[in-house]
């Protein structure tokens, strides 16, 4: 299994840009200000659109000569071709979306390959506050129980057996701890954050 | 925002006199062009920025005519000036009167130089392809190679459109702007009503009543009043006029002015009557039915904007029904399905298609953004 660095203020890009290939087409829902693509243009010189939903985040994009399409991720790829895209991306968003199953074949649709980034609830400081008697809050999980966007957390093993069961293939995971190296043994445990590569045939 | 304005402007005129020979065939020897323009050229006349105006509008776009006093501001004067979107601090910007147009370049009014008679009902139809053709030879003129940009809205948006499919190498960016790349069957019947007012008017003669003294007023007048309801919101009307009575109106049961919403389109009605030409009327929304670009290729859009040369911003309007975002969305999948260089806004806007001349924070800087 290839190790990665953890980037602390870019957590999810060197891995991912080491991923994807040079000169795919690359596809990022909820592509925030577009620096992942910013960043995988210079790295690996693809060429990608960003999905996002909020004119904010927007004007970045623009602003960076990022493309981007402004769309709801959840229903603005519909019009997209099967397997028209090299990669798609879903980075620290799969928490937040409402229709789990919806994007994820979506994104295994139009992509001939996912990449999907979350944070694992079932990181032992996140087991350890329950078992305190509170809510989880850490560096992946920022918010309170009262002002998270994040409507469908799950473990390393939840998000497995998802997968197992909607036909979804894993092909490479890459479970990174605290200090940001990966982690081998009891992932489920001291795993904080998991990026799964993902492939699904389209029947 | 109007003490902002570019200023006091004064349009330019370009006299072609190579032969252009249009879509339809027909040949103008001469032609005559009115534009303004903003800001300076750069050395390297690389900041140049094209303007494509919608039907009822014309080459003044920004800054202001002064006349007894009264400022004349143009169309687009919240979008174009100094520090605003296309900052003309930066930017040259040029804006055409589209060839047949009424407001000073050569149209169905002037004269037709082997007649010397106006060319009335003799003028021919113009097209979008025919505009642009024109506007790149007035670049040509200017001695601009490539336009940093050029910027459609509505009828403009056609007009961008086709700069990016038949002179691509002429334009750097592209932004399509509450547009369409082709009118649907609804579109083309409201012109058709609008078309039949005006030729059903005793005082249209056939499109030649320049020589008999008149002009067909009242067709020109109901032509506008139906497209200004076409290019608003229900929402929109109702929130400015709602069901409010007009002060004088002291019965409901006469044929009178009774809702403030009548005496606005009278209003809007005469105004433009009094500024518009009735042959260029129906000559502008002739081009507009005609324009599909996907007509002319094998694999439609797809293949029409398949290029790949440009950098495109295409952008609608929530409450726009004129040309609701889906028409945007057929231009943007075209693109994608290319993998071209293409950003999308949807602007939540309750003002109906004409949204595209208002100003709106997230709308503005979106192309600020983009021009950067």
């Amino acid at each position: 299994m290839k190790k990665f660095l953890y980037n602390k203020t870019r957590p999810d890009f060197d891995v991912i840009s080491n991923l994807v290939t040079s000169k795919s087409n690359v596809l990022d829902l909820g592509c925030g200000d577009g620096s992942l693509i910013k960043h995988l243009k210079e790295k690996k010189d693809i060429f990608g659109y960003g999905i996002e939903n909020d004119l904010s985040k927007i004007d970045y994009c623009l602003k960076n000569k990022i493309s981007v399409i402004h769309k709801d991720i959840e229903t603005g790829i519909q019009d997209f071709e099967d397997k028209s895209f090299d990669f798609v991306i879903l980075s620290l968003t799969l928490q937040s979306v409402k229709n789990t199953y919806n994007i994820l074949n979506e994104m295994l649709r139009v992509g001939k390959i996912g990449i999907v980034t979350f944070p694992n609830f079932g990181f032992w400081k996140h087991r350890l506050q329950i078992m305190l008697g509170t809510m989880p809050v850490s560096v992946e999980m920022p918010y309170q129980w009262f002002n998270t966007p994040n409507i469908h957390l799950c473990t390393i093993n939840d998000f497995e057996i998802f997968c197992y069961e909607n036909e979804v293939q894993i092909e490479e995971r890459f479970i990174f701890g605290n200090n940001g190296k990966n982690i081998e043994y009891f992932s489920n445990f001291f795993g904080l954050r998991a990026l799964y590569v993902l492939k699904k045939e389209i029947f | 925002m109007k003490e902002k304005s570019y200023g006091l402007v004064e349009p330019k005129n370009f006299i072609a006199n190579i032969p252009i020979q249009l879509v339809s065939g027909d040949i103008l020897n001469h032609y005559e062009l009115v534009y303004e323009t903003y800001g300076k050229l750069n050395k390297n006349k690389n900041n140049a920025i094209l303007i494509c105006h919608a039907l009822n509008a014309s080459h003044h776009a920004a800054g202001y005519y002064e006349k007894g006093g009264k400022k004349n501001y143009g169309w687009w004067d919240n979008l174009i000036g100094p520090n605003k979107p296309v900052d003309t601090n930066k930017f040259f910007v040029i804006s055409i009167n589209n060839l047949g147009g009424c407001h000073g370049s050569t149209g169905p009014k002037s004269i037709n130089p082997s007649t010397k008679k106006p060319f009335g009902s003799t003028f021919p139809f113009v097209t979008v392809e025919d505009w642009v053709e024109v506007q790149s030879r007035l670049a040509d003129h200017l001695e601009i190679d490539k336009f940093y940009a050029v910027i459609g809205g509505s009828l403009g948006g056609m007009q961008a459109l086709e700069w990016s499919i038949t002179k691509p190498n002429k334009v750097e960016n592209v932004l399509i702007i509450a547009a369409t790349s082709k009118l649907s069957a609804q579109n083309i019947a409201f012109n058709q009503v609008a078309r039949q007012a005006i030729t059903s008017d005793p005082n249209f003669h056939n499109g030649d009543y320049y020589e008999k003294k008149v002009i067909p007023y009242d067709g020109l007048r109901v032509a506008r009043m139906l497209g200004h309801i076409t290019y608003q919101s229900d929402f929109a009307m109702m929130k400015k006029f709602g069901r409010q009575l007009m002060e004088t109106s002291d019965s409901k049961f006469n044929i009178n002015i009774n809702f403030q919403i009548e005496s606005y389109l009278e209003y809007q009605a005469d105004k433009f009557a009094k500024s518009f030409d009735a042959n260029t009327y129906l000559r502008i929304t002739k081009a507009l039915d005609n324009y599909d670009p996907a007509s002319r290729f094998q694999n439609g859009l797809i293949e029409a904007l398949s290029n790949k040369k440009n950098r495109f911003l295409v952008v609608s309007f929530t409450s726009d029904w004129r040309f609701a975002p889906n028409h945007s969305l057929e231009i943007v999948n075209s693109l994608i399905h290319n993998k071209s260089d293409i950003s999308y806004v949807e602007i939540d806007a309750p003002e109906g298609h004409d949204a595209f001349l208002l100003e709106n924070e997230n709308y503005h800087s979106s192309i600020r953004s983009f021009l950067k």
